[in-house]
């Protein structure tokens, strides 16, 4: 097949790029989810010791 | 702490892997030259060969850890291998959308079933697709470890015969990159191609080092959890009859 034109290959291109970033974006945005639980788990047991404690 | 291990360095790799994508993305679209034949279309080359060999490259990594996990039983390397097999499968989704694109635009199909490199990383794929149910479907953690790491072993020898078998096959269609005399990239490209795959690799262990971190503090928290559950528990015990658990008796112990 010929090479094809610059705007059409344009977005050939832009739309493999853009999958790689939204595949890493969408990754790291659901190990943030994730730390952010911890945090709140972290918080309620610092809660939970601070009650205990005498 | 052994979570603060698995985060050290964490911050630094990550920034030197933003600088590293931003210096290979410039040298896609500003340095490298445009292919005689493919035109713009081939700068999808940047990406989707450095996301395939790193993805394979993964499941190898993951199935040395397997090993170490079986040699040394360090539940540790198993979660390594894990979460190496985890991150090469969402970079293998990559590699599958970025080469159907690529082939849309060279080839006018999405897809090319008598092609061997394509078929072939999409057995590897759908072969690693069945660990995670796999894995949970076992509920004993110790089986559960040692199956998934017979598993990696065994999928991870069986991508590089793999990759041999298609080499052999000696088709002509899928471009060749990497090869004994060199490969057919002018300077320019291989530079830009040799630092997309420097970049991507530092992704690939930085993600990797930020979910084991995630992974561990979890599993930390997890059982801290468990320990003030139990000595709350247990404190009425203590404080009524003079019995100690023996859990909170060997704590206090050891405290």
């Amino acid at each position: 097949m010929p090479a094809l034109p610059l705007e059409e290959a344009g977005k050939y291109v832009a739309g493999a790029y853009l999958v790689f970033v939204v595949l890493v974006v969408v990754y790291v945005a659901i190990i943030g989810a994730k730390v952010a639980r911890l945090e709140r788990e972290l918080k309620t047991l610092g809660d939970l010791m601070e009650k205990r404690a005498p | 702490m052994t979570s603060a291990l698995f985060g050290r360095g964490l911050s630094a790799l990550s920034i030197a892997t933003v600088c590293a994508i931003a210096a290979a993305f410039a040298l896609v679209f500003f340095y490298a030259p445009l292919d005689a034949d493919q035109g713009f279309i081939q700068k999808i080359f940047y990406v989707h060969v450095p996301m395939a060999i790193v993805a394979l490259g993964g499941f190898m990594a993951a199935g040395v850890m397997a090993i170490l996990h079986l040699r040394r039983r360090d539940r540790s390397w198993d979660m390594r291998s894990y979460v190496a097999i985890h991150l090469s499968i969402i970079l293998g989704v990559g590699v599958l959308v970025t080469g159907a694109i690529w082939a849309k635009a060279s080839w006018g199909h999405w897809w090319v079933w008598d092609e061997p490199t394509l078929v072939s990383f999409l057995i590897v794929f759908l072969l690693y697709c069945t660990y995670q149910p796999l894995r949970f479907s076992i509920e004993d953690p110790e089986r559960q470890a040692r199956y998934a790491s017979v598993f990696a072993i065994v999928a991870g020898a069986f991508v590089p015969l793999n990759f041999i078998a298609v080499r052999l096959a000696e088709a002509y269609t899928h471009p060749r990159v990497l090869s004994q005399t060199g490969g057919n990239l002018p300077g320019e490209m291989r530079l830009t191609f040799l630092v997309a795959l420097g970049a991507m690799t530092l992704l690939f262990v930085t993600l990797w080092k930020l979910e084991l971190t995630s992974k561990h503090a979890a599993e930390q928290l997890r059982k801290l959890r468990v320990r003030l559950e139990l000595g709350a528990d247990e404190r009425p015990a203590q404080s009524g009859s003079g019995y100690r658990a023996p859990a909170a008796a060997a704590r206090s112990a050891s405290s």
